[in-house]
């Protein structure tokens, strides 16, 4: 299929490239950014005036709810979300029902993904056998199978000594590993410690139990010489940590999500478990520090943390609700909210969406071919083609995916995707 | 949004639902109070009931296992000549498996009109609201650690029978502040009503810093938290907090901050002693005190009646629909 995308405002955060520019598409390859060859015929001309030509977005955390339900089509809807939402490249965590921990499940993952198509998908396998925290999985196979780093999930591990031994075997392979910062032990609350969790009566996980496992992972990252990505940073103080290990030149990137870094503790309202999120919501000057590092680039990427939840499982007292919310259809829109509020150069929102999560996802090996999350002719053709301008009302019925749940329900959004293309072929046309 | 406005109000800003003395404006707090005063004298009469919800039903749903609260709402709505419907959840439906909101759902076909829910997670009684026809009325009857807005109310009754005005009061919390509803509603009910000082007493493990965030001071010396105090509110040490990470012991616990006759010199001489009960004595308060001239423990238990008549009869009054 051959596509030209016409009078477009094409930006490429990773080279700087922000320019009105057609863009011509062919076997799955960026032919040519700019001038287009008189013997160029597209089988489908995009009109992209007004509009925005990215790259396609990675979003570093979806999750698909597959293996474990199959019944329900989750596969079906929820990438049918992603590529709503522009998104290109997802990475789902491991935690699902079977848990991604032996080569067969991950090639059915990708099998079935594969023949939906839509966006790509990049499996985490587990770090360890059904996330127990007791024994390694066999992370070559699953490398080879497909995954693109290795990591726990929301579940912990149990020692620092199965920590040591994963990192030191995954970094044997150059392989990343994808950890979540929590201590076991401090990390068993539904909120965030201080005064609303004091106030609400509900059980509070203090900071510390953010930077002790950051600490932990630090050092060992220093004796085993792993590379680690750690997911969904929560506090400022967290934040801090990172920044130091970045200065000692540790192979370390993070991310963070789009609630944390646009929600507090507060919203959670009168026990709204639509804001029971893992990590949780934390505190102003945690968010400030979120917003602050995602645009200095101490945070490397920004990711939707898709969780689709249940009806059922949402409408339970809090701490008993079940911890998510569906978003990967509003990566792109809140990214914008960002920049706009708070200044950041569009070509940064983009970069954390697309270029950067790009490089993470490749330096666990067996990441996107070519130039995914860029725009280079003669790379890979996922492109994300969206409209600045139109605003519109987030509601449980404006969503694709299964999971009608958020705490951003009411919230106006600036900016609709109009086109997704994953290597050369349109798989969204709003 | 789910919620625009506090769920306990209607459009008109009046109390439909009691789900914590949090958010309500000092004047509803006081009319349930002044209710509360027409109904102590329903108490001493000799035929002890009054025709006001006639007809209605009280389901008291018990998802976690009480007597004493269960029994005093039970007493009140039968002072108000409703029919009361007991259910202990904890013992029923919960343990067959079905959802909070089947249960609620399938009680409501029943044509409820009133539900007295306790619940151990903080927040439920809000869910339940949040979910009853428009015609149903919740009462929160204690939600995990979040709040017992019924004894926050009857505790302020007694203080306001026994000192009258509430401006110039010190009144001292002491205990497991961390884990206890009732210190909660006591707090924003004293806030509310204008309370001169609050303060909180005890080891950090139970009184944590930021407590002070509600308007509270806070202190880890008994000496320093009922000094010249107006009013003493000793809270209930639960069993399972006597001895492991939160305190070493019982006996260590009560060496430290257990209220003793002597101890209460420290207050002023015509402090009042509360107790929200179930009282263990000789852990935070001495039999001495109990019995003493100065508490006031069973007064609380016979207010707590007329005051949770009054947020019966006061909910059943007004429109709770759209």
């Amino acid at each position: 299929m051959k596509i030209l995308i016409q009078g477009g405002r094409v930006v490429d955060p990773s080279s700087g490239f922000d320019q009105l520019a057609d863009v011509a598409v062919a076997a799955g390859r960026i032919v040519s950014i700019g001038a287009v060859s008189s013997d160029f015929h597209a089988n489908k001309t995009i009109d992209a005036q007004g509009c925005v030509v990215a790259p396609g977005l990675v979003d570093l955390a979806v999750r698909l709810r597959e293996p474990g339900h199959e019944h329900a089509r989750m596969l079906q809807s929820e990438m049918a979300a992603a590529v709503a939402g522009g998104v290109t490249s997802l990475v789902c965590p491991p935690d699902t029902d079977p848990v991604l921990d032996e080569p067969g499940l991950v090639e059915m993952l990708r099998y079935r993904s594969e023949k939906l198509h839509q966006c790509r998908v990049f499996p985490l396998g587990a770090l360890t056998r059904s996330l127990r925290g007791e024994v390694l999985t066999e992370m070559v196979s699953l490398t080879q199978a497909g995954c693109v780093g290795f990591g726990q999930a929301d579940v912990p591990l149990p020692s620092l000594k199965i920590l040591l031994r994963a990192l030191q075997y995954a970094s044997t392979f150059g392989y990343s590993v994808w950890l979540r910062p929590q201590d076991r032990d401090l990390g068993t609350g539904v909120v965030a410690s201080g005064p609303l969790a004091t106030r609400m009566g509900l059980a509070g996980i203090p900071v510390a139990a953010e930077t002790i496992a950051i600490y932990s992972i630090v050092a060992l990252m220093r004796s085993s010489g792993a590379r680690v990505h750690l997911c969904r940073l929560s506090s400022a103080a967290g934040l801090d940590l990172v920044r130091q290990a970045k200065a000692e030149g540790l192979p370390l990137t993070c991310d963070v999500s789009i609630h944390s870094l646009h929600l507090i503790d507060t919203d959670i309202g009168y026990f709204d478990s639509r804001s029971h999120l893992k990590p949780p919501l934390r505190q102003q000057r945690d968010r400030d520090a979120i917003r602050g590092a995602l645009a200095d680039g101490t945070i490397d990427a920004l990711v939707s943390d898709h969780s689709p939840v249940d009806e059922d499982q949402k409408t339970l007292p809090f701490a008993e609700s079940e911890a998510g919310a569906s978003a990967v259809e509003l990566l792109l829109g809140m990214a914008l909210k960002w920049a706009e509020a708070d200044g950041v150069a569009l070509r940064r929102a983009l970069e954390v969406l697309t270029s950067a999560p790009a490089d993470i996802i490749r330096a666990g090996h067996a990441g996107p071919r070519g130039g995914a999350g860029r725009l280079v002719a003669g790379g890979v053709a996922d492109l994300c083609v969206y409209d600045p301008y139109p605003e519109w009302v987030i509601t449980a019925n404006n969503l694709r995916s299964q999971g009608k749940h958020t705490p951003f329900s009411g919230y106006a959004l600036r900016s609709r995707v109009r086109w997704t293309i994953v290597g050369g072929t349109l798989a969204f046309e709003a | 949004m789910l919620y625009r406005r506090n769920p306990q109000l209607n459009k008109n800003g009046e109390l439909v639902h009691l789900l914590s003395i949090e958010g309500l404006p000092a004047s509803i707090l006081r009319q349930v109070l002044d209710t509360a005063e027409n109904f102590v004298s329903v108490n001493d009469r000799e035929v002890k009931k009054v025709p006001l919800l006639r007809g209605r039903s009280v389901f008291n749903l018990f998802f976690e296992n009480s007597t004493r609260t269960r029994t005093t709402f039970e007493i009140a709505a039968k002072r108000l000549s409703a029919d009361v419907i007991n259910l202990d959840i904890a013992r029923s439906s919960a343990s067959k498996g079905e959802s909070l909101l089947d249960t609620i759902a399938n009680l409501s076909a029943m044509a409820a009109d009133i539900f007295v829910v306790r619940h151990s997670e903080s927040g439920a009684p809000y869910l339940i609201a949040k979910h009853v026809a428009p015609h149903v009325h919740v009462i929160n009857a204690g939600d995990g650690r979040h709040s017992h807005p019924t004894q926050g109310l009857l505790d302020m009754f007694t203080i306001r029978h026994y000192k009258k005005d509430f401006s110039n009061l010190t009144v001292a919390i002491v205990g497991d502040v961390l884990h206890s509803r009732v210190a909660r509603s006591d707090i924003h009910g004293l806030t509310t009503l204008g309370a001169a000082e609050v303060r909180v007493v005890g080891p950090k493990t139970l009184v944590p810093a930021d407590l002070a965030q509600m308007g509270v001071r806070v202190c880890h010396n008994l000496e320093e938290g009922i000094r010249d105090c107006d009013v003493v509110i000793a809270l209930r040490l639960q069993n399972e907090r006597m001895s492991g990470a939160l305190l070493p012991s019982a006996q260590e616990y009560f060496t430290s901050y257990g209220l003793t006759r002597e101890r209460l010199q420290w207050a002023k001489p015509d402090a009042i002693v509360m107790h929200p009960g179930p009282i263990n004595r000789g852990v935070e308060i001495d039999s001495d005190v109990v019995d003493g001239a100065q508490s006031v423990i069973l007064p609380q238990v016979t207010f707590g009646i007329a005051v949770r008549m009054a947020v019966m009869s006061l909910v059943a009054g007004n429109d709770a629909s759209e």
